[in-house]
């Protein structure tokens, strides 16, 4: 086996092996540290001999030992870590645990990552980092700041979960839902930076919205016939599959309306409706990520722009509002009706929620206005909102946009 | 009477300490802290861990909602408090969230400073 390989196989088991080590050894830190030392074994001898049967199992148990190494080594022996040993040593053979338990062991980490004490970025860092397995040069990339930085914050949040006490845990039935809606928001936040950036060069990194994909799959997995994750998972599915036709090669913004259909990922797309259906014929009151996801799959569904069945998207959208009203739905649900009952009627609903002050700073409501006033002919208005617009994003391509239109109008 | 004596420093400041003033520190509060038991006037007092590892308590529309930090807002002053045993932080923001005044202010949620014995 080449190195290359064997990282794929860390990348792969890393989230894992972590979840379950900390159960073992209780502490963050130490399991993190000990399968750092369990790496570098693997990576002496699997490239040598054959790979374990079960990289996994192979990985925790080396590491497990690395723990007791490492507390044995510690200069001040007291009595509690002679206690620590002892059941670590109990645990030796916990490592042929049944894969239910592996599982919860995941979920574990996952709700631990993403629990309410921690501020939301902190929960996408730790998430990025100790789930997902990304390295913590490339997490303070995801987060614009410098790598030393987010080291210390990781560092805070670590200590944070060990001197605050912030248990290691499933929670139980009464707190499962909003905890559920929780690590959602983290997943979605993680999507909605790859899909369409905060500020940069590019208006896509594939690298986040593939991992809130994968997180996607993996909640999935571990918590079957959950509407909301379900949901997720399609409208996040439905969006990427969009990829390859919203931008072009000089990484200028391709506009939906002018998109080339054929470059969608049809076999993705599938997957997306499919999931879809599921979400929305799940018991229980609808959840608005499946309804959000409904709207993508009319999207991906129409053969062109205009033959887009727009009555039923703003229908849903009225949907959503009633389930979890926010501003900038309506703002998503005004676009929408741009196309059943035209621009004018939209520019109405924009300047009504503008009026109630629902959307100061949302750095997309002068592009919204923008577009609606050019479509009305109201061409100096128009360049007036989208000059407004490109002061409002960091994003190169958004302001490259911006330009063309104002060009456009010449 | 009974009087709340709280103690307000730069956390920051204070960890970059070497040992040997944190040292002087510790036997200095200890020594004080004798004293006042001896002298009758102790009730309860400990060391709090730092604000990093606080979080904030709200119940709003009946909903608890938590944010990651200390208490920072200068409108609202501190007007009471309860230690309580908790078995993790998800029991003590259970807790926390039951206080009446979790309704129309906050509450600071912040680990006890525990000692190696």
């Amino acid at each position: 086996m080449n190195p290359g390989e064997i990282d794929n196989i860390f990348r792969d088991e890393a989230g894992r092996a972590l979840a379950t080590l900390i159960r073992l050894v209780g502490d963050f830190d130490l399991a993190e540290d000990a399968l750092q030392d369990a790496f570098a074994v693997a990576l002496e001898r699997w490239t040598v001999c054959e790979l374990p049967d079960n990289p996994r199992a192979w990985l925790v148990n080396v590491a497990r030992h690395k723990a007791i190494d490492r507390i044995r080594r510690q200069t001040v022996f007291r009595g509690k870590e002679q206690q620590l040993v002892h059941e670590l040593e109990l645990n030796a053979q916990a490592v042929d645990e049944p894969p239910a338990m592996l599982d919860d062991d995941m979920l574990r980490l996952i709700f631990t990552c993403c629990h309410p004490a921690f501020s939301p970025e902190v929960q996408v860092a730790l998430t990025l980092r100790t789930i997902c397995g990304l390295s913590t040069a490339q997490v303070a990339r995801a987060f614009l700041v410098s790598e030393e930085a987010m080291a210390q914050r990781l560092v805070r949040a670590k200590q944070k979960i060990r001197l605050a006490g912030i248990p290691y845990e499933v929670p139980e039935r009464d707190a499962l839902a909003p905890r559920l809606d929780g690590v959602l928001a983290v997943v979605y936040l993680v999507f909605t930076e790859g899909y369409v950036a905060t500020s940069g060069a590019d208006l896509m990194r594939l690298d986040l919205a593939a991992e809130a994909i994968r997180l996607g799959r993996l909640l999935d997995r571990l918590m079957p016939g959950r509407a909301g994750i379900k949901g997720l998972l399609a409208l996040m599915l439905l969006h990427d599959a969009r990829r390859a036709g919203r931008a072009n090669s000089a990484g200028d913004i391709v506009l939906l309306e002018e998109q080339d259909r054929t470059l969608w990922d049809r076999a993705q797309i599938e997957d997306g409706l499919r999931l879809v259906d599921d979400a929305l014929r799940t018991p229980g009151r609808p959840q608005a990520y499946a309804v959000q996801a409904a709207i993508a799959a009319l999207h991906a569904r129409a053969p062109s722009f205009e033959e887009t069945d727009w009555p039923q998207i703003a229908g849903l959208y009225e949907v959503l509002l009633r389930i979890n009203p926010s501003p900038v739905i309506e703002l998503n649900h005004a676009a929408a009706v741009s196309m059943v009952d035209g621009p004018a009627r939209a520019l109405d609903l924009v300047d009504a929620i503008t009026a109630r002050g629902g959307l100061n700073g949302y750095e997309l409501l002068p592009a919204v206005r923008a577009d609606l006033l050019r479509r009305l002919g109201r061409t100096q208005d128009a360049r007036e909102a989208y000059v407004a617009a490109t002061k409002a994003t960091q994003l190169e391509p958004l302001r490259r946009l911006y330009a063309r239109r104002m060009r456009e109008m010449d | 009477m009974q009087y709340l004596l709280m103690i307000y420093q730069n956390e920051v400041e204070y960890a970059k300490n070497d040992a040997a003033t944190s040292q002087k520190m510790l036997a200095e509060y200890q020594a004080f802290t004798q004293g006042i038991v001896q002298s009758g006037n102790f009730k309860a007092g400990d060391r709090l861990q730092p604000t990093t590892t606080a979080t904030t308590v709200r119940v709003r529309d009946g909903k608890t909602l938590t944010t990651d930090g200390p208490f920072a807002e200068t409108r609202e002053q501190l007007g009471g408090y309860y230690l309580v045993e908790a078995k993790d932080l998800n029991a003590a923001i259970e807790i926390a969230a039951r206080i009446p005044s979790a309704r129309i202010g906050s509450i600071e949620v912040r680990p006890i400073w525990v000692y190696d014995k």
